[in-house]
């Protein structure tokens, strides 16, 4: 079927079948590579990108439910100038990247928690932040997502 | 096993040999140019030269307009090696940081990592750890199986590859820039200095920026000594300098094998036998579901326009397997691994001292057996690998430990020559020693020569987690006495599969002081397939060791802590634990009502001591609230870069403490996802605080090293808090779960 939805801000039209998953439309259709594949059951967290602002695992989603929606992937994050956004800069200030392949997904997830609490407690954080990291980054990710929202607050 | 009892003699074989080969060599004027020979120079400046560069030596590229590039050797898994490395070339090139940048090197002989060498040539025999003898011989001579190479892995990269290679190449670069400068200004070298990129001869009042030199120096023969820098005056290496990987890894741009787009390319998704050894021997398409198919024999791979039809069309397939043993397990190989513990199993005794059967004969031995599973790697990204066979050529885009070993199993499956096989090294997204295996690369280059159309192929999570080459599971006993309050007699047993670790880093060590002591292992193939798992057979021995010394210490009663240091004058190893019981408050938990756990291992040339502190809940759910790290590594590079990995080792350790068990029923792996291999999260990840010890000495490896103590400091402090000892993991087994 012919998708349309917005795209990091552009209108997008893409031939796919309705029932492929979002995940693999963004990679393989549109070459968009930076949401990643982890586990295909929407278990990692890998593959979140934001959907009309929610955070959501996108590699069972079918991506019809993506039909007329704004869609929101780590290529977007920053603004078209390229600066990056007050998460992604503490993500550099903090060095909290290892390998750095389930990153995207953790930025997307982090992205949307500040956006619905600006100042999340570590309690907080737990419960929204439930994406897998085999390099075990999570002390860094904590503390730069306390360093984010007082940025954002802040900025 | 007749290399421990002679490492003193062999450390002094081997660096004759090598140095009576490196004469030869430096007669000769080839082999040094791996790293410096302007011969080589001269022969592969067009791999990773463009328009207007020169390369100083293999490892440094710099630029007209100042600009340098370090090529680095070894792959990009999350450790940072890249900016490490580049800090380490850096400071004795006496470089400007703002202008380095990284580059991999290119997966073709003249990178191979002959620095890992290198340190015979100029004589440091002394320092190559044990570890690396085998790469040594390579350089020169031959080599084994599996360490050929590129090779990143055994936390090798900083303490060989820098400290060897990087160091002095950097060094080497400088002093050629220094006299080509010489030379333009007709001034004496020695009255010329180097700074931040910039070149002085302070008496005529010049400067002018390295780059002006770029192609000037690069007729020097460089010197294979050069002067290198004290430790005082570095002003790059030891500072926290941001990770020049990690931008790219914050916007969605880092390209890891996955992410590779080939034009033209197809997908392919794979089922491989489900029980190890099994052939397929009829594949049927009911719903004609598959545009194509290929049988590899052990696997079946479907490929199509993308890799969601690939694998559903997969689903459709009706596959009958048949071959291997689909009555295989765990319980069977639990029996197997009892039944090699016997007496009359042949046995190599790895370790022996004193009389200590004599002495065990005592009624007071404590004997005890401890068992822990095996373990799969499940790295963030799924094994995956794009190969395009054309032209009688190969090209392969993958993230691979090892890419030299992928490139030379490519050319022997194609029987193609090494140098018509392209290896373009990709980001790792996770290796863990999963990512130096080649079986994923050898399945793609088979299917992409059978389609003729470049292909990538994605294994599932499932696919992944269930062929996996699983940290080996061990059985082990534990026998010991404790007279007068110390341990004076204690032997160790335990079932062996070779996981690619050499016996020269000694992982089954007793790294404790005792009298009488015999350590034992019984050799058996595993019937499933193992390999190297961070930190490889440390992880196994650093449990069993550091258990049974807390069990020793409470039938003495005895601090944990105190009947460590009671048993270790290696001041190194006592300093570590001195400082943990500080920073760790140790006695004085800082979590009311908390227990604790101590544990220290010294693996791949760094030492880590590491306290848990913790709180059990109702129903054995447990709080894990602090686990603390002191490390010794010798000299840190980045201090920042080395406190990721051991909060990255802390983890990975943690998950498998808490979760990580890999079964076996009717011949197949049971785990499939991560619900039943499941993760630590941010919800149970505990605080970690990590201190270094100041040190000039050279650096070890920390990839690894922070990973053996974290599980026996976790059961020892569950121990303290409850009595009760876990002697099997994980701690799901003995009813622990996560709070």
């Amino acid at each position: 079927m012919m998708l349309s939805f917005t795209l990091n801000g552009e209108a997008t039209t893409v031939d796919a079948p309705a029932d492929m998953p979002l995940l693999w439309v963004l990679r393989e259709k549109l070459q968009m590579t930076g949401t990643k594949f982890g586990c295909g059951i929407a278990a990692c967290g890998a593959c979140t990108v934001h959907i009309n602002g929610v955070a959501t695992r996108t590699c069972v989603l079918p991506a019809s439910v993506a039909e007329g929606a704004d869609v929101k992937t780590i290529e977007g994050v920053a603004s078209p100038s390229g600066e990056l956004s007050a998460v992604q800069a503490a993500w550099i200030e903090h060095q909290a990247p290892q390998c750095g392949y389930c990153q995207s997904g953790m930025i997307m997830a982090a992205e949307a928690l500040l956006d619905q609490n600006p100042e999340p407690s570590d309690e907080d954080i737990d419960n929204a932040i439930t994406n897998i990291c085999r390099c075990g980054t999570y002390e860094r990710v904590r503390t730069a997502i306390h360093a984010a929202a007082r940025a954002r607050r802040e900025g | 096993m007749t290399e421990q009892k002679s490492t003193g003699r062999n450390l002094g074989k081997i660096a004759r040999r090598a140095f009576l080969v490196s004469a030869g060599v430096v007669g000769g004027g080839v082999a040094l140019g791996l790293a410096l020979s302007p011969n080589r120079l001269k022969i592969y400046q067009d791999d990773v030269a463009e328009g207007g560069e020169t390369i100083l030596n293999t490892w440094v590229k710099l630029t007209p307009d100042n600009k340098l590039t370090v090529i680095i050797p070894h792959s990009e898994m999350g450790q940072g090696v890249g900016t490490g490395l580049a800090q380490m070339l850096a400071e004795e090139m006496e470089a400007d940081w703002e202008m380095v940048s990284i580059e991999q090197a290119p997966a073709t002989d003249q990178y191979i990592n002959s620095d890992l060498g290198r340190g015979y040539i100029v004589g440091e025999g002394a320092r190559i750890p044990a570890f690396a003898y085998p790469m040594l011989d390579f350089a020169f001579l031959q080599i084994a199986k599996g360490l050929v190479g590129q090779i990143t892995g055994g936390s090798t990269a900083i303490r060989l590859t820098g400290y060897y290679g990087m160091r002095r190449a950097g060094a080497a670069a400088r002093e050629m820039l220094m006299r080509a400068a010489a030379e333009e200004w007709d001034a004496p070298v020695s009255e010329l200095r180097a700074k931040d990129s910039v070149l002085y001869h302070d008496a005529s009042n010049r400067s002018a920026p390295f780059g002006d030199f770029a192609v000037a120096a690069a007729k020097f023969k460089p010197n294979l000594k050069p002067v290198l820098k004290s430790p005082a005056n570095y002003k790059i290496v030891g500072t926290p300098k941001e990770r020049l990987d990690i931008p790219a890894k914050v916007t969605g741009e880092a390209k890891f094998g996955m992410d590779i787009i080939v034009p033209g390319m197809k997908y392919a998704a794979i089922a491989q036998a489900p029980v190890f050894g099994a052939s397929a021997v009829s594949i049927k398409d009911p719903t004609n579901a598959a545009q194509q198919i290929v049988n590899l024999g052990n696997a079946v791979v479907v490929v199509d326009d993308s890799y969601w039809s690939a694998s559903n069309a997969l689903r459709q397939l009706e596959i009958t397997w048949d071959g291997g043993n689909p009555t295989l397990t765990s319980d069977a190989l639990r029996k197997l691994h009892n039944d090699h513990l016997g007496e009359t199993h042949h046995e190599e005794v790895m370790d022996k001292a004193g009389d200590a059967a004599s002495k065990l004969k005592s009624s007071e031995t404590l004997s005890v057996e401890y068992a822990v599973p095996y373990l799969a790697h499940a790295t963030m990204e799924p094994m995956n690998c794009t190969a395009h066979v054309h032209d009688g050529k190969c090209e392969l885009w993958v993230g691979h430990q090892n890419p030299i070993t992928a490139r030379d199993e490519t050319a022997a499956e194609l029987g193609l020559t090494k140098s018509d096989v392209i290896v373009h090294n990709a980001y790792l997204g996770g290796g863990f020693g999963r990512r130096s295996e080649t079986d994923n690369v050898i399945q793609a280059v088979r299917v992409a020569k059978e389609i003729g159309a470049p292909v990538k192929l994605i294994y599932s999570r499932e696919q992944d987690m269930s062929n996996d080459f699983y940290r080996p599971a061990i059985v082990s006993r534990m026998r010991g006495l404790v007279e007068d309050g110390k341990i004076s007699a204690m032997d160790h047993a335990y079932v062996y599969s070779d996981a690619g670790m050499p016996d020269s880093e000694r992982p089954y060590a007793f790294q404790y002081e005792v009298a009488n002591k015999r350590i034992a292992r019984h050799p058996y193939e595993s019937p499933i397939p193992v390999g190297p798992w961070r930190s490889v057979d440390f992880t196994q021995m650093g449990f069993f060791n550091e258990s049974f010394m807390d069990e020793l210490a409470h039938k003495a009663g005895a601090d944990p802590l105190a009947f460590r240091l009671a048993h270790k004058s290696d001041p190194r190893h006592r300093a570590v634990l001195e400082r943990l019981a500080d920073e760790a408050s140790w006695g004085r938990p800082k979590t009311p009502g908390a227990a604790q756990g101590v544990a220290i291992v010294d693996s791949f040339e760094a030492i880590v001591g590491q306290v848990a502190e913790l709180t059990i809940e109702d129903n054995k759910r447990l709080r894990l609230h602090r686990l603390t790290s002191v490390i010794d590594v010798g000299q840190v590079i980045n201090p920042s870069a080395a406190e990721a990995q051991i909060h990255s080792s802390v983890i990975f350790a943690l998950s498998a403490v808490f979760f990580g068990e890999i079964t076996v029923s009717k011949g197949e792996i049971v785990q499939q996802n991560f619900p039943d291999y499941d993760m630590i999260r941010l919800r149970n990840a505990p605080v970690q605080p990590v201190h270094f010890i100041d040190s000039d000495h050279p650096p070890g490896g920390l990839g690894e090293p922070g990973t053996p103590p974290v599980a026996p400091a976790v059961t020892n402090a569950i121990f303290a808090a409850s009595g009760v000892r876990v002697r099997e993991l994980p701690l799901a087994r003995a009813g622990f779960r996560s709070a």
